[in-house]
């Protein structure tokens, strides 16, 4: 027989009772991520605030002005041109790469992902340097398009390798031709990725401002940031950006319209499997020219632009002490926001895995939401409240970080909340029958296998502050030199050649975000 | 009259062989279940004959027309060939009646012509305007049938629908969807890895194995008749002993049996007995069987009885529906009905 284990609950030692806790969310997880929300509600209490500070009086004198009109109706040109283009644009990539027999395919769905490791305003400072001539709408159109839509671009091709594909076998049972079951059964079906897509595109335009400034373009952002430079905390400033957020309600509530009430969810379970590829018959370079166009000019040409001014340029206008200091400063920032933004976002990504309902609903929302409003907004609200309530953290490093922590919580969130919600709650539960109690069950076991999905989060936070470049501007402490300053700086002064080494550095800082993204989207398959 | 005709055809996917050699005639109006294991290749049969596949041999005929061959095929969506899958494959983001509606080209009609179906399909009128998600796995069913029924299709293919239903619920839907497609007059190929619905459904039943056609015939004949071990054992219950075949008789532990008029074999191998076929009472002077153990599952019984014969012990068992209690330990006398089916392989 077995020789009798050493137990530790033995015969005699009676075991402690414990008084019951209630079922539901532990109190300090809720109250941790009540804090949060009450935190990111920060630029929204300013917006109220300077409406209700400035008076009627102030602010229409201000508002009602032509130069605002103007601003407003530049502002939304640039959204309604660039956003159905970049939709039109990722559709059919998307649909190219994942519906055709179009050579190639795995390249080009790297390159359609590519154009996101290189930053917006590095973008238009690649074009501005290389044709000086584009200005204006157009031009900022075109290089809008081709910075931003992979942002539709992913979510549709993720979405696409969902669909089952029993759906398009039974349309075409039904008579309906390749093109036609593109429009009617799949289409439909990608409403959810293609509006959250655009949402992203419509908020990302709204609160660009280095495009814009390069391209000489003036939208509302390009206009608040150079009043707030002029004047710090001032109501024109301040005002302007309430047009701003009242933009960014709009395109919120117009996204939650298109998305609708219905159910896309696929009905039933079951293994989907490879769906049939069209086949582009002899037509095929004629299809194939719209990748190679795209990488051309979102890729090819800022690379070879970057190139170009390093080669002229020579080793030694690297700056090489700016550039290691710079990246280091950079490195230093984007690692302490990451940690500080996945560590806030903890408590209700925690709540939505494991306990949701109403209360975590609704706080979830407003994490959401605030996270959608412009980095400019952010910022003025936050110098307004460090000069008028905290001014000893006026401009320093831990408001830049709050800033950061605001802009990117929402990024945060997903991730850390599906990582969590891939762990089996059974695992903890083994893990306290075999004894350990349930903070040390959650560390050791939820968190441990969580952990690389939160690794990957954060470095989506990490490469946003890596190129983030209007907070960072506004907000960092004096002597700040990150990579995304240092740039910005040299391009002020039109040193095309002194910004290409903070370019590139950007650049390669930013490559693993097309990987982990790009897995993102396509691992929907093996799930 | 021949609807489907599908001869010799084949299909490879790099070195794997997914079908070989398979030739199968369906006839108007009628049932044809192809069923076998999962990997037996035929889901791939169904997506040949749909048109999501090109064979690498052989051709496939609709009405006597040619619509694949390895060279040439008509595209899926103008073959006019039903089909309905495991899950119903609604669109999500179309209501019930535009579900029906999806394929039907003159609009003037066409919502008539969905209730007409709806009708048929025994859905009830006031479901046309709900959407898919808010029906049951069954009525999701139904809308599938109905909408694949829209066309008219030539001819309905039907991969493995009932399987996603629960147990009560196939039976019935097999028994409506096998009375709906007579009474439209279309012919069907069901597949299925389900002995039950396969025997349920076919008038004409093909057993497919690693991507060969196996045997094909009436679900009686091939219960009665199957070709080897494998298939007696996938359609029901089988007691498979070895034998001696002479003419029309095989000698066996159960005695000496008869084959049926037009069956004949010789030398040794093995026959397939039902458990149907076999009554057990107790003889307390038989020195034959006795009863080794008997487990007892309420209405029915699982019982193993042993023999000595011919100098090695020979054991059956089987499952024994009767009032009559078996004890282990004692004598039995057993006796075999009707003819006897020899097996070759």
């Amino acid at each position: 027989m077995h020789q009798a284990l050493p137990s530790k609950g033995r015969a005699g030692v009676p075991m402690r009772l414990y008084r019951h806790r209630r079922r539901g969310a532990s109190p300090f997880v809720l109250a941790a991520a009540i804090a949060v929300a009450a935190l990111s509600l920060l630029p929204v209490g300013f917006v109220l605030v300077v409406l209700f500070q400035s008076g009627w009086d102030t602010a229409s004198a201000l508002l009602f002005r032509p130069r605002i009109g103007e601003l407003l109706i530049n502002t939304m040109l640039l959204e309604v041109l660039a956003v159905p283009l970049s939709i039109a644009l990722a559709l059919a990539l998307a649909w190219l790469t994942e519906r055709s027999d179009l050579k190639w395919r795995a390249l080009w769905r790297w390159l359609a992902v590519a154009p996101l490791a290189i930053p917006a305003f590095v973008q238009a400072y690649a074009w501005d340097s290389a044709i000086p001539v584009l200005r204006g709408l157009w031009p900022a159109v075109l290089v809008s398009v081709l910075a931003y839509f992979p942002l539709v671009y992913l979510p549709v091709i993720a979405q696409l390798r969902r669909l089952d594909p029993a759906m398009e076998d039974v349309a075409a049972t039904l008579g309906t031709r390749p093109l036609a079951v593109f429009l009617r059964v799949v289409l439909p079906q990608l409403r959810l990725a293609i509006s959250g897509g655009a949402l992203l595109i419509a908020l990302h335009l709204l609160s660009e401002y280095g495009l814009y400034v390069l391209i000489r373009y003036d939208t509302l952002t390009v206009a608040i940031v150079s009043q707030f430079q002029a004047v710090y905390d001032g109501p024109a400033a301040n005002l302007m950006g309430i047009v701003l957020v009242f933009l960014a309600v709009i395109f919120l509530a117009a996204e939650a319209w298109l998305r609708g009430e219905r159910r896309y969810a696929r009905v039933g379970g079951g293994a989907a499997r490879q769906v049939a590829l069209v086949k582009l018959g002899i037509w095929w370079p004629l299809f194939m020219a719209l990748p190679l166009l795209v990488t051309v000019l979102a890729i090819g040409l800022p690379v070879v632009t970057l190139l170009r001014w390093l080669l002229i340029g020579g080793i030694e206008s690297w700056h090489l002490p700016q550039l290691v200091s710079a990246t280091w400063q950079t490195a230093g920032y984007a690692l302490a926001g990451a940690v500080t933004v996945c560590i806030m976002a903890l408590p209700i990504a925690w709540l939505a895995a494991r306990a949701p309902g109403p209360v975590q609903k609704t706080l979830e929302n407003i994490h959401f939401q605030v996270g959608a409003l412009p980095g400019v907004i952010v910022a003025l609200a936050l110098v307004a409240v460090t000069v008028r309530v905290a001014l000893p953290l006026y401009q320093t490093i831990a408001t830049l970080l709050l800033a950061y922590v605001l802009l990117y919580l929402p990024r945060a969130i997903v991730s850390v909340r599906a990582s969590l919600a891939q762990v089996p709650i059974e695992l903890e539960r083994a893990a306290t029958a075999l004894g350990r109690p349930p903070l040390v069950a959650v560390v050791g076991v939820t968190l441990r296998l969580a952990f690389p999905g939160i690794a990957a989060g954060m470095a989506l936070v990490a490469m946003g502050i890596t190129t983030e470049l209007t907070a960072t501007l506004m907000l960092s402490p004096i002597g700040t030199e990150t990579l995304a300053t240092q740039f910005w700086a040299r391009t002020g002064e039109f040193d095309h050649v002194g910004a290409a080494p903070f370019a590139l550095a950007m650049v390669v800082l930013s490559l693993p975000l097309c990987i982990i993204l790009h897995s993102q989207a396509t691992g929907a398959r093996s799930s | 009259m021949t609807v489907l005709h599908i001869a010799n055809l084949g299909k490879t996917y790099g070195t794997t062989t997914a079908l070989a050699g398979i030739n199968l005639d369906v006839a108007m109006g009628s049932r044809t279940v192809i069923v076998g294991p999962s990997g037996s290749g035929k889901t791939t049969l169904l997506r040949l004959i749909a048109g999501f596949e090109t064979p690498d041999e052989g051709k496939i005929e609709l009405n006597g027309e040619l619509i694949a061959d390895p060279e040439v095929g008509v595209p899926a969506h103008r073959r006019n060939i039903g089909l309905v899958m495991q899950e119903g494959a609604l669109f999500p983001h179309l209501s019930v009646l535009d579900n029906i509606c999806f394929g039907i080209r003159s609009e003037a009609d066409a919502s008539a012509r969905a209730l007409a179906l709806m009708d048929l399909t025994e859905l009830d009128r006031s479901m046309a305007q709900r959407q898919p998600h808010q029906l049951s796995g069954g009525q999701q069913q139904r809308v599938a049938l109905a909408r694949a029924l829209a066309r008219q299709p030539r001819l309905m293919l039907l991969d493995e629908p009932f399987s996603a239903l629960d147990a009560g619920l196939r039976e019935q839907m097999r028994d409506a969807t096998a009375q709906i497609l007579a009474q439209a007059g279309v012919a069907t190929v069901l597949v299925t890895h389900d002995r039950d619905e396969a025997m349920g459904f076919a008038d004409q039943l093909v057993i497919l194995r690693d991507g060969r056609l196996v045997q094909a015939g009436s679900p009686k004949a091939l219960y009665r008749r199957p070709i080897d071990a494998t298939t007696a054992a996938f359609l029901g219950a089988a007691i498979i002993l070895p034998a001696d075949f002479s003419g029309r008789v095989a000698e066996c532990a159960l005695g000496a049996l008869p084959l049926p008029e037009d069956d004949t074999a010789e030398g040794t191998g093995t026959v397939l007995i039902r458990p149907e076929q076999v009554t057990i009472g107790p003889a307390p002077n038989s020195t034959e069987w006795k009863v080794a153990s008997v487990l007892d599952r309420g209405n029915k019984s699982t019982v193993t009885i042993e023999r000595l014969y011919r100098g090695q012990m020979a054991t059956i068992s089987f499952d024994h529906v009767s009032a009559q209690v078996l004890e282990a330990g004692q004598a039995v006398q057993v006796s075999v009905t009707g003819t006897v089916h020899p097996l070759r392989g």
